[in-house]
């Protein structure tokens, strides 16, 4: 150091005092865990479990009620992670969306001025947040979806789509080869719309015009695309499910687990955020509303202009821990039978192998992977949306 | 400086050591703890279920009792730990439970990559299908596109998928994680068929809302022969294991019984009698045990035929046929190694 007047030795200095420290704290943490590593293997070797990741590219040999990539009994016990995985993300994502949709429009209802809207709206989150969510999965599942009709008396729609306590089946669409002429027409008219919208909104900016950009975008995404279709001659058929043997056969079947999952775990969140919104809403200061009207600004502009955004900063971090408990919570399915990644990886393929260290490591690190990414995602958007000092 | 950074070490080291752990031998553990561990099923009736009381009954729970009845000399010494499916061969390689006696299917995996060791078969059984009445299906080859429902883990899923395949036919699984609600889901219409074990499929049908709606069709589609399982590497606790069923298999043979062993051991000649009695021959110095290890057994527990029809056979409501399970004597494949 530059101090050598003092002659200070290296140990009092502070800042190598520190590093020793850090260093000698990580330098014990790895060995510990190697340590623990290496004696779980040891251990595991000499009582005859087999380790290692090898059993991933076995066959599996059982079959998975819901796929949304083609499996069957002969594909590998690795393929079964990927359709677990999927099915794990598919109700989350789901769920996500319904909930905060439910959820916003709960917490604005419960601060209507209706006396019978808030009311109602109090009166589903204290019941529904007081429940455990297990019990409210059986309740959907092996109470309300009991009530359906067997197969053979399903309830129908037009003979198009059935409804019967094996699901809800649905006519599935059966894209012809020149499909794709009208999907890329769609997502170009998408991109086209956004450019429009820079433009508009540069364009209000500069000279206060405003500019019709909902008629142009539906036009754009909407009826270009139909143009487009019917162009290259209509390339879309429907597989309409039918009645054969037990059970409906063709188009596109929703489990009823899945319903009753998605159901319960929509329901069950959006109480915390219509709690959350409810909460947000009632941070901004009322004087912003009274200035915002005091300036001529509509009732909408200004919950969409004023209200709304400065909610958002209180809302969104108590967000993302809802959707975080809610990918978490998914793995509740296990119960009901819907083939989430913990009921077929973390289950049936952990008993057919047995190697439960490497399959629960496997299903951690994919529950802390989704939630690190969505607690990620939500940061970013919460750092766009905070309070710019000026 | 010195001392903090000894002291620190010597604290890692310390906690490393505790961690590494010392496996001692499975029967001393449970002679000194005085109770036995044993994992059971959360209630399969005829097999392992516990009454409102708490108190467990079956012919798993019975070989549990054997189990304790040799090691300890007291049935009643007994910690019964429920397991589902999935969580019976971690909570046995842990060393959460000294025995595994949960209908376990005997395979070669199992056998060979889990650490573990089948130490017999208490119970033979093959994989069945129950169906409603009102779906009029009298045999397993139309059940084309059913919908199944079974539970997860077990060998019957790969049976399941197995037969299917062969058949040409297809089908929808259905994955519960117990007994109790594969079986509400069939009963609610859920699944077309419920797949289990033949005796499974009895008990679970003793369960629904209307059994008498419910048949259960003539295929057997695999073998299920279902043992006691122990870690592997322990080979006193196995032989242990291994001999409590064999005892009372070999009793039932020499036609000792609960009621009559007393009287046997006072005046029975035959010597097969008193060498299982532990009158004569080895006895229980080659097993460690005390001498009148299988008279406990069965005057605690019962010979395999009076556990059989107590459990599962006409002494229950299940009625299940001695079938596979009847003494190789009387045409069945039950069949212990001598006692000698």
């Amino acid at each position: 150091m530059s101090n050598s007047s003092q002659k200070q030795s290296w140990w009092n200095n502070a800042r190598y005092r520190s590093l020793f420290f850090q260093v000698l704290l990580v330098g014990m943490l790895v060995g510990f865990f190697w340590f623990i590593g290496s004696n779980t293997l040891a251990n595991l070797d000499k009582r005859g479990i087999s380790t290692g990741f090898g059993f991933l590219s076995l066959k599996a040999g059982f079959g998975i009620l819901q796929s949304l990539i083609p499996f069957s009994e002969a594909d590998s016990f690795g393929r079964t992670f990927l359709v677990g995985l999927l099915n794990t993300l598919l109700v989350s994502v789901l769920g996500i969306f319904f909930a905060t949709i439910i959820g916003f429009t709960i917490g604005v209802a419960r601060l209507s001025n209706n006396w019978l809207i808030s009311k109602l709206a109090g009166v589903y989150v204290e019941m529904f947040r007081n429940i455990p969510l297990l019990l409210q999965i059986f309740f959907w599942y092996f109470a309300v979806l009991r009530a359906l009709p067997s197969p053979k008396q399903s309830w129908k729609a037009a003979d198009l789509a059935f409804l019967n306590i094996r699901g809800m089946y649905l006519p599935r669409p059966v894209f012809g080869d020149s499909f794709s002429f009208v999907a890329w027409t769609f997502v170009l008219a998408i991109v086209a719309t956004l450019f429009i919208r820079r433009w508009a909104r540069k364009r209000q900016d500069d000279t206060g015009q405003q500019f019709n950009l909902w008629g142009t975008g539906i036009g754009l995404i909407v009826a270009l695309p139909l143009l487009v279709y019917f162009v290259v001659g209509s390339p879309l058929s429907w597989d309409i499910p039918k009645l054969q043997g037990f059970n409906f056969r063709g188009g596109v079947t929703v489990i009823p687990e899945l319903t009753a999952l998605l159901v319960a775990l929509s329901v069950y969140t959006a109480t915390f955020i219509a709690e959350a919104v409810r909460s947000g809403i009632l941070a901004v200061n009322s004087g912003q509303t009274e200035a915002a009207s005091a300036l001529g600004l509509h009732k909408n502009k200004v919950l969409k202009l004023v209200v709304i955004p400065q909610a958002m900063r209180v809302i969104i971090p108590q967000l993302t821990s809802q959707y975080l408990n809610l990918v978490k919570n998914s793995s509740l399915a296990t119960a009901i039978g819907y083939p989430d990644l913990v009921a077929v990886f973390a289950g049936t393929t952990l008993n057919q192998t047995g190697q439960a260290i490497e399959i629960i490591a496997m299903t951690m690190g994919v529950y802390l992977f989704i939630s690190l990414t969505i607690s990620g995602v939500m940061n970013w958007y919460n750092k766009k949306i905070m309070l710019v000092e000026r | 400086m010195k001392k903090i950074t000894w002291a620190l070490v010597a604290a890692v080291v310390t906690l490393v050591i505790s961690v590494g752990f010392a496996q001692a031998s499975t029967k001393e553990e449970v002679q000194k703890r005085g109770v036995f561990q044993c994992g059971v099923s959360t209630g399969l009736p005829g097999f392992s279920i516990a009454d409102e009381k708490g108190v467990w009954a079956g012919i798993d729970v019975d070989v549990c009792k054997a189990i304790a009845a040799a090691t300890l000399g007291d049935a009643t010494k007994i910690k019964f730990v429920p397991l589902n499916a999935k969580e019976r061969f971690t909570a046995l390689q842990s060393g959460e439970i000294d025995a595994l006696v949960r209908g376990t299917t005997w395979t070669l995996t199992r056998d060979s990559s889990l650490g573990l060791n089948f130490t017999g078969v208490n119970y033979y059984d093959g994989q069945g299908f129950m169906v409603s009445k009102k779906l009029g299906v009298k045999s397993a080859l139309e059940l084309d596109g059913a919908a199944v429902c079974i539970q997860s883990g077990t060998t019957s899923e790969l049976n399941l998928a197995d037969y299917f395949k062969e058949n040409k036919m297809t089908y929808k699984a259905v994955v519960f994680d117990t007994h109790d609600a594969t079986a509400a889901a069939f009963d609610n219409g859920r699944c077309d068929v419920l797949t289990s074990d033949q005796s499974q499929l009895y008990g679970l049908r003793t369960h629904l809302s209307k059994p008498e709606e419910a048949i259960v069709l003539p295929e057997v589609i695999s073998k299920e022969p279902l043992g006691p399982v122990v870690r592997q590497g322990d080979d006193a606790w196995f032989n242990i294991v291994k001999w409590s069923l064999n005892a009372m298999i070999e009793a039932e043979e020499l036609g000792v019984t609960k009621a009559n062993v007393d009287e046997m051991k006072a005046n029975s000649k035959s010597p097969a009698v008193r060498r299982l009695l532990g009158l004569e021959g080895i006895a229980g110095k080659g097993l460690g045990l005390n001498n009148d290890w299988a008279y406990q057994i069965i005057k605690q527990v019962g010979n395999y035929g009076e556990i059989f029809e107590r459990n599962v056979g006409t002494g229950s409501p299940l009625n299940i046929a001695r079938g596979l399970n009847a003494l190789w004597s009387k045409g069945g494949i039950m069949y212990a190694p001598p006692v000698r």
